[in-house]
């Protein structure tokens, strides 16, 4: 019997398979449908709620609360892409000049990246602090301003200094996957285009950025689907304040379900983001199907 | 890299000095000071008397006289020792736990291509895009039906719900590379496919096994949101929510033991990061580059 299964490609793979499948159909694929079930109920925290439609959902279109938080998340999102991108890929270039030290700059960009982004938050908190901040500090003695910056108080600084913050720890991700993907790059393409008489800007537009195009849809995919679910970083700095200025969908949703108790209404707000990160996907999944084309490639 | 010094490859001896200083390692300097500065600065505040904290006349940019009290405070008057334990505990434990299913799991997938494996695969990967922002509440349900609210178990079980999906992913790329030729050879020896598993796959695969190792480990220490709405004792919770939640008291903030104890809590992960650094940068571009 043992002997059968174990020569069974079909029985042995399904038993392989068993304890992955138990975990992520128990806490994921259950959690995921209870959850979009949850949307559609009054659950509150400690009383099983009723079926009531898409009245969560008509309730948080009202809501004005709920309505900032969807602008701030997708501004949020759109500021700190475009920045991660931007710098990020000047980071890589930089790397992958021939420089001194490189694989210790390449250890040591990453630690933003590895060091519990709660922890680091709390010491953006520090630097962004109203009263002793060291920015502020730094910028008086320069003379550029008269008094201390209240990063955290007012809506768009506020709304800025979680953006600047966010960017600070995703840098390092963009920078060293898209370093991987420029390291593929074969130095001939350069050295031909160089005899051809192109200069530094049509041989990044015309060779880096197409030889790139496949690495960087699947970096800012994931990029631009953590950056919009960001709980924690914003959760840390201000809790969605001030006057919910800085409320993400996912950080308002914690709070209507866990510290308000209406789970149901919280559960609703978390799978409205659903529809926007299957956009990101499918738009980063057809950037990907247009490059494979143009290679030849048939997977 | 030695080799590079004399590879004919690269053009970069075009470039006059100068050049090179202002285009190149000025603006690499400056992305690696920002980038490091707050590590820096939490250094430099953790170590720092109050005095010198909240004085803004003195240069914060350097300690007078360094101390540890902000550490001992920590270490004695806060629960933050038992954070670090349960901190450690759910971080291995749920590492293992993945690791092991993702094996069998990537296995299955790659190598016994079991009818509906393509599909198989293709959910794992959706699974891993599937972020825990939106999976808490629900989940959070869950945990309080199974009775685990609370409880270090309750994160156990939640944490492989991304790690599983990441490392079978990165796991089914390394086995995609080790040579079907091996594993035919084992087949005509009369070796059973769990023989194979153990004895010639795994062996190749440790490279990629400690990859998957290392992220999975620094996922579920970085872990926040599960940690925050599963456990409210504070004896049972883990290191970032503790100094979030219970270190921040009222209006008065204390920022050296605050700064203690981020700096302390980042510490394990930087020191095994820094002994894998290669590993895990191949484990990170590798998952992307798929």
């Amino acid at each position: 019997m043992l002997a059968k299964i174990q020569n069974n490609r079909n029985l042995l793979g399904y038993a392989f398979m068993v304890p992955a499948a138990f975990l992520l159909l128990v806490f994921l694929t259950y959690p995921l449908g209870l959850g979009v079930w949850l949307g559609f109920t009054d659950t509150k925290i400690g009383r099983a709620g009723s079926f009531i439609g898409f009245e969560n959902y008509e309730f948080l279109f009202g809501d004005s609360v709920a309505r900032l938080s969807l602008f701030n998340t997708v501004f949020y999102t759109v500021v700190a892409s475009i920045l991660k991108f931007g710098l990020g890929l000047w980071l890589a270039l930089l790397l992958n000049k021939h420089l001194p030290f490189k694989t210790f700059f390449r250890a040591v960009i990453l630690l933003p990246w590895i060091v519990p982004t709660a922890l680091s938050a709390i010491v953006f908190w520090w630097i962004y602090d109203s009263q002793f901040s060291v920015i502020s500090w730094v910028l008086i003695r320069l003379g550029l301003i008269d008094s201390y910056i209240n990063f955290l108080g007012d809506p768009w600084n506020a709304r800025l200094s979680t953006i600047a913050a966010n960017v600070w720890r995703g840098i390092p991700f963009v920078a060293i996957s898209l370093l991987a993907g420029l390291q593929t790059i074969s130095p001939s393409l350069y050295e031909a285009a160089a005899i051809d008489g192109a200069t530094p800007w049509q041989q990044f537009r015309n060779i880096t950025l197409p030889m790139l195009t496949p690495i960087i849809a699947v970096v800012m995919t994931f990029s631009v689907l953590f950056t919009f679910t960001d709980f924690q970083l914003i959760y840390v700095l201000t809790r969605g304040g001030p006057l919910n200025a800085t409320h993400l969908m996912a950080t308002l949703s914690f709070q209507r379900a866990i510290s308000g108790g209406a789970l149901g209404e919280g559960a609703a707000l978390a799978i409205a983001m659903v529809p926007f990160l299957l956009a990101a996907i499918l738009f980063s999944y057809f950037g990907l199907q247009r490059r494979a084309w143009q290679q030849g490639g048939d997977r | 890299m030695a080799k590079d010094e004399n590879d004919s490859s690269g053009m970069h001896y075009l470039q006059s000095l100068p050049r090179r200083w202002v285009t190149i390692y000025i603006p690499v300097c400056i992305f690696v000071f920002v980038l490091l500065f707050p590590f820096y600065w939490m250094g430099m505040t953790a170590f720092k008397p109050d005095a010198e904290l909240l004085d803004s006349d003195r240069n914060p940019f350097w300690i007078a006289s360094p101390t540890l009290q902000h550490f001992s405070r920590l270490l004695f008057d806060t629960p933050y020792p038992a954070w670090l334990l349960n901190t450690m505990i759910v971080s291995v434990v749920s590492t293992f736990v993945s690791l092991a299913t993702a094996v069998l799991a990537a296995y299955a997938i790659e190598r016994l291509r079991f009818q509906g494996a393509k599909p198989t695969g293709l959910a794992i990967f959706f699974a891993y895009l599937v972020p825990p922002s939106i999976l808490f509440i629900p989940l959070a349900a869950v945990v309080f039906k199974l009775g685990l609210f609370d409880s270090r178990l309750a994160l156990i079980l939640t944490y492989p719900t991304f790690l599983i999906p990441f490392c079978t992913w990165l796991l089914m790329g390394y086995f995609r590379s080790i040579p079907y030729e091996l594993e035919e050879c084992a087949l005509i020896d009369g070796a059973t496919r769990w023989e194979i598993l153990t004895k010639i796959i795994l062996p190749l695969a440790i490279p990629g096994l400690i990859s998957a190792g290392i992220f999975a480990f620094t996922l579920s220490w970085n872990e926040f949101i599960y940690a925050l709405t599963f456990i409210s004792s504070s004896e049972v919770k883990t290191v970032p929510v503790g100094v979030v939640t219970e270190l921040v008291e009222g209006d008065v903030y204390h920022w050296g033991p605050l700064m203690a104890g981020a700096l302390l809590g980042s510490l394990p992960v930087a020191v095994i990061y820094s002994f894998f650094v290669e590993y895990y940068v191949s484990g990170m571009t590798g998952a992307v580059k798929e």
